[in-house]
């Protein structure tokens, strides 16, 4: 039995983990949520906002605080590109077959990352730690990064906004209205159209600032969008389709067990977490803390 | 009906020619989209005759490369045991997953299929023993021809080398398959998928049992892709975990939609110009997958019904110009 200060950096670095999964697969979830999409594309975007992160790191040259607005200017960056997606080809999918749905998402993703690269080519870019968190401390003898513990901390204060703008503001109440009924919505009088493109930035938006946030932690290449989609989708599956809390909790379980996992059993870890995957599907297709589709 | 069948078998013959005529590197090529082309028709009896969309078609044609490679490699079976294996592994598999996934519906049942895939492809990247792990699984030995390499000694006509011999035997053992499958789709009991693709609730109605007919489909369905991915570990000289990962699964579904899944030999015919289309552009550029995409949404958006489909629609407005003039 390894001990327990050791125990303890695993849980944390399987909890860092689950927080980049989180801002991943809740702009997945939210898009499915409203706009019954399942995005293939997704993780390109969190791809390409590591990309981008990296190449505003490059414009910006040296000076304090740059790489806080690299990740904010590459989360922004892939935002705006998610609304034009969202306008110019997105609009044609809602209501149409899955399969088309997903095929139509899967070729867009084709498309942006080979654009990556041919912009950034095959190499590895990586981007270095802000110096304000460069430093690490010990806690209950094990030595954690100080950036570990921000993202750990800025996971569920993106999870509360984000509960906040859709149960306490107007447009929250729109978006959630808009997944419950789009005609009515719209019958009522909102811009629906222009709801789809705000969530669908929103979307972007929080896989754009995962990709930046996670550059500095792992090198960039070109595959990880394959990668990361997948996980993305044994979180939201895990925790619910559509529901923000599930998404939360799917990536925190998806975390310990892959941390854990390669801990106790570590030829088996993916296993674990594909199975765990399966087992929700069938015993709770809408996962743990989702709502049956109509 | 009969001109089908006439057409299929000048496509049989010309199958069979390519070694003569073609270059090695054709006979390559024309071999990959044999065994492609049934892997995509084992996909189109679920997706386009029953309407299941399988996000993990791979799971069965990854399972199938591994049974006959391993047999064939590790304990040395012939050729004639290890590859029927690969369709018996396959379609257990197929029982196992599908027994679960024709529970579920539309993207529920996608997501299922491609959990069940994906834990596939982690036990055939981890199991270092049994499956080579990660570094997958090479050299895996073409099937014995002695007899025939000995008789092709003695009559020059027949000096083929052992890889057009495998070829040979492709192309037949693939339309065995093929006739089998036509026979299914044709078959009361292909009709009834299609039934229940139309209007499920409506056959559930006169009597029929959704779900066994369903997994009936994916168990053959998984069958048939077992037995391809059997005769592409061959083809490939090994066997890799990613036979098996998602990637996979979508590029067999993209062949499928290509060429129209509304039709039995669409699949082929996208198997055909999806690799060809490949081949070209890869020798002129690195950028594949983006020449893909772009194919693929010109495709969902102007050609819902693939090649096939296409065809079929231009045909018939010929057709009816000709009839009216």
């Amino acid at each position: 039995m390894p001990d327990a200060s050791f125990v303890f950096a695993q849980s944390l670095s399987g909890l860092t983990a689950a927080m980049f999964l989180f801002l991943i697969a809740s702009g997945l979830s939210l898009i499915f949520g409203v706009l019954r999409v399942l995005n293939f594309a997704h993780g390109t975007f969190y791809m390409l906002g590591a990309y981008l992160a990296y190449q505003s790191m490059l414009w910006l040259g040296p000076g304090p605080g740059r790489f806080w607005l690299a990740a904010l200017g590459a989360a922004l960056g892939i935002a705006l590109l998610g609304g034009v997606v969202e306008r110019v080809l997105f609009r044609h999918l809602y209501g149409k077959e899955e399969l088309y749905q997903l095929l139509f998402t899967y070729a867009l993703g084709l498309i942006l990352s080979d654009a990556a690269k041919i912009f950034w080519g095959t190499q590895q870019k990586s981007v270095s730690r802000p110096p304000e968190l460069s430093g690490s401390f010990t806690l209950f003898g094990a030595t954690i990064p100080q950036y570990n513990l921000f993202i750990i901390m800025l996971g569920p204060a993106i999870a509360l906004a984000f509960w906040f703008v859709l149960q306490r503001t107007r447009a929250g109440r729109f978006i959630r209205a808009a997944a419950l009924d789009r005609e009515t919505l719209g019958a009522l009088g909102v811009n629906v159209d222009r709801l789809y493109t705000g969530v669908f930035m929103l979307a972007s938006f929080l896989g754009g600032l995962g990709g930046a946030l996670i550059s500095p932690m792992r090198a960039t290449t070109p595959g990880m969008d394959t990668e990361v989609i997948v996980e993305a989708f044994v979180v939201v599956v895990i925790g619910g389709l559509g529901s923000l809390w599930g998404t939360f909790l799917g990536a925190v379980v998806y975390g310990q067990v892959l941390s854990f996992g390669i801990l106790f059993f570590p030829r088996f870890s993916i296993f674990a977490v594909f199975a765990l995957m399966a087992a929700v599907l069938i015993i709770r297709p809408w996962g743990l803390l989702g709502r049956p589709l109509r | 009906m009969k001109l089908r069948g006439l057409a299929a078998l000048v496509v049989f013959a010309a199958a069979l020619a390519v070694p003569a005529f073609g270059s090695r590197f054709y006979t390559f090529l024309a071999n990959d989209v044999i065994i492609w082309a049934l892997f995509a028709t084992s996909l189109n009896l679920l997706v386009g005759y029953t309407g299941l969309v399988s996000f993990g078609h791979a799971a069965y044609f990854g399972v199938g490369a591994y049974v006959t490679g391993i047999l064939m490699k590790k304990l040395a079976l012939p050729f004639v045991l290890a590859w029927p294996a690969a369709g018996v592994f396959g379609a257990a598999c197929a029982l196992l997953f599908g027994f679960f996934c024709v529970r579920l519906t539309r993207i529920y049942f996608a997501m299922l299929t491609l959990a069940f895939a994906q834990i596939v492809w982690a036990i055939c990247f981890k199991w270092n023993e049994l499956t080579g792990g990660e570094q997958g699984m090479p050299e895996i030995p073409y099937p014995d021809f002695g007899w025939l390499e000995r008789l092709g000694a003695s009559v020059p006509v027949l000096g083929w080398r052992t890889a057009e011999y495998f070829y040979f035997l492709t192309v037949v053992l693939v339309a065995v398959c093929l006739w089998v499958l036509h026979r299914i789709v044709t078959s009361p009991f292909g009709r009834m998928l299609t039934t229940i693709r139309e209007n499920a609730e409506r056959a559930e109605f006169i009597g029929v049992n959704v779900r066994r007919y369903e997994l009936a489909a994916f168990v053959l369905a998984g069958t048939f892709a077992g037995l391809a991915g059997g005769l592409f570990g061959i083809f490939n000289r090994g066997v890799f975990p990613d036979f098996a990962y998602w990637t996979k699964s979508s590029e067999v579904l993209i062949m499928t939609l290509l060429g129209g899944m509304s039709t039995f030999f669409g699949p082929s015919i996208g198997a055909l110009v999806l690799i060809l289309l490949n081949q070209q552009i890869v020798s002129y550029t690195e950028y594949w997958p983006l020449v893909l995409g772009t194919v693929l949404v010109v495709l969902l958006f102007g050609f819902p019904g693939g090649i096939a489909g296409a065809i079929g629609a231009l045909s018939d407005r010929v057709f009816r110009r000709v009839r009216s003039a």
